[in-house]
């Protein structure tokens, strides 16, 4: 069962607002999807490992510094068009500090 | 003209000169344009980069250049894949004025073998759902009877292949997407292996699960297009070389999983699926009863796995670096209320269930403990497919429990994501699986789906293809 207080708290984690409506029915549309999910208690796993990566990959690193295909075409500019405010080069922002 | 209806008639057509591809793409686009204000299947077409194409094409022709199979074929984009220079939303608010700023690997590999890309085809928001009724763009139809979902999330796309608005599509699959709107519209839907196609360019919603695959009228036309999609790619570090598996020699044995056809499924849909299963002995191939005990448990691991990569995925759309944005003075809430604005119920409800199972205390009891449990089910199927223990070399069962439903029908969460329950176990599992028309329960298109080990991808088109062509 989830509260309406737990609606609120992960609804501030993951920054998005409810009105007193939505948090009646998120909590109890929640509560039944969880209910389904605690049939996993019936699963003893106890010796088992998790599944991270259904491939069996590890570890896939690179050396940090733009290879010739991340600087094709102009993308870092077509990034920057992309955003809702930006000056010069860079992602504008609200200000945080007064 | 009558449109071809697959991707050799197309072939043939344009190179005994019965049709150019120019008259072929306007016929198309012209269909889309008639039909798209009742189905719904196109959120936009991309007819500016169709005909410049079709123009290139022609002239190779006219030039008696060679052209390769893929030259001339009209192929829908579901939108959640990025065709550089077009809007591409994923059905969704957030992004309805985002611009793609390059092309998909998958794009940039169709472009290159000469596909026409006709436009982006409608889905649930982010890829979440199964009836194509979560777009924030309005709700597809089913053509077979469009009171009744096309199934989702790659409603849109399976509705384009269905409806002849294209000749294949291209959707994603995380835990059904493409098999299950397939077999809602009586189209062949494939989800390869986990790895064997390139996701850079797709809005990543769970990137344990997605996976991008073909739809097409035919086992034959999917093939082509896995082909020239699939392959390695720098972009993308998931991405595997696509292993050559040979083809069995001995009789291929055949399992059917029994929690397959179990609570739930529609009754005439089950006895049409066993009809359909049984005529594999007049094939030549051995059915054996097989046990995926840990299947039952596949939806609730999938909830909570999928949920929880959704919740960090979509954690990028905070109106600052593209997409909607509130525009507010104060940072706080512009993410707020950027994010509020922009995601409908379905994401909203993901993301929220995704972050509690991810948050202090409780990432153990959920996130992990799905993580085990899908360590059993890899390991079901692991032991069925085992050679030593005279395991079998694929799996059959129905795609979906039942036919296309109504639209508005599923009001509550959990019966709609329980149309997913046959589909999810593969994308756990990382196994291709494809779905293939089966007949008609009622009227409404029914999918025979096939599931192999990780990597045979090429055995179950094979399979696919042996039972197309016995029922033609």
């Amino acid at each position: 069962m989830i509260s309406r207080e737990q609606i609120e708290h992960i609804a501030k984690l993951a920054r998005m607002e409810l009105t007193e409506k939505e948090k009646e029915k998120f909590s109890t549309e929640l509560s039944s999807i969880l209910d389904y999910i605690d049939k996993l208690n019936q699963v003893e796993t106890k010796a088992i490992e998790p599944i991270s990566q259904i491939t069996g990959l590890e570890n896939i690193v690179r050396e940090d510094a733009p290879r010739k295909e991340d600087t094709r075409s102009n993308i870092r500019d077509k990034f920057i068009k992309a955003a809702p405010a930006k000056k010069d080069n860079y992602f504008k922002v609200p200000k945080i500090l007064e | 003209m009558d449109l071809p209806k697959t991707i050799s008639d197309v072939h043939n057509g344009l190179i005994k000169g019965s049709f150019s591809c120019i008259e072929l793409t306007k016929s198309c686009l012209a269909k889309i344009k008639k039909e798209n204000k009742n189905l719904n299947d196109f959120l936009n077409l991309t007819e500016d980069l169709a005909l410049e194409q079709a123009e290139k094409i022609d002239g190779k022709i006219s030039r008696r250049e060679k052209i390769g199979p893929l030259e001339g074929v009209s192929v829908a984009i579901k939108d959640n894949i990025l065709v550089e220079g077009y809007k591409t939303t994923a059905g969704s608010k957030i992004l309805e004025d985002y611009v793609a700023p390059y092309d998909a690997t998958v794009i940039e590999k169709l472009k290159k073998a000469g596909a026409v890309i006709i436009g982006k085809t409608n889905l649930d928001e982010f890829a979440m759902g199964s009836s194509t009724e979560n777009s924030a763009f309005g709700v597809v139809k089913n053509p077979a009877d469009t009171s009744r979902v096309p199934g989702g999330s790659s409603g849109g796309s399976a509705v384009a292949v269905a409806a002849d608005h294209c000749l294949v599509a291209l959707g994603s699959d995380t835990g059904g997407s493409i098999r299950q709107p397939a077999a809602f519209c009586g189209v062949v839907g494939f989800k390869p292996s986990y790895g064997m196609i390139s996701r850079y360019g797709l809005i990543a919603m769970a990137s344990s699960l997605d996976q991008i695959g073909p739809l097409a009228n035919n086992v034959e036309d999917a093939q082509l297009i896995f082909n020239i999609i699939k392959g390695k790619d720098i972009f993308d570090s998931t991405n595997i070389e696509s292993k050559k598996t040979k083809t069995n020699e001995h009789n291929l044995k055949i399992g059917v999983p029994k929690e397959f056809f179990g609570e739930g499924i529609d009754k005439t849909l089950k006895e049409r699926t066993e009809r359909e299963i049984n005529k594999f002995t007049d094939l030549g191939f051995e059915l054996k009863e097989i046990n995926l005990p840990h299947s039952e448990y596949a939806l609730a691991v999938y909830y909570i796995i999928m949920s929880a990569e959704v919740s960090a995925n979509l954690a990028r759309y905070d109106g600052i670096k593209y997409g909607f944005s509130a525009k507010d003075r104060n940072l706080l809430d512009n993410y707020l209320e950027s994010r509020t604005k922009g995601f409908g119920d379905e994401a909203r409800r993901r993301i929220m269930l995704g972050t509690y199972a991810l948050s202090a205390g409780y990432r153990d009891a959920y996130y992990n403990k799905a993580q085990k449990v899908r360590t059993l089910i890899k390991q079901d199927f692991e032991k069925v497919f085992s050679p030593s223990a005279d395991g079998v070399d694929f799996i059959l069962a129905p795609t979906t429990p039942t036919p296309a439903f109504k639209i508005g029908e599923k009001k509550d969460p959990l019966s709609m994501y329980l149309s997913d329950i046959y589909t999810v176990p593969a994308n756990l599992a990382g196994l291709p699986a494809i779905s293939i028309p089966c007949g008609r329960v009622n009227g409404l298109p029914i999918g025979l789906q096939i599931i192999g080990p990780q990597f045979n991808d090429h055995l179950v088109l094979e399979i696919a293809q042996i039972y197309e062509q016995s029922n033609q």
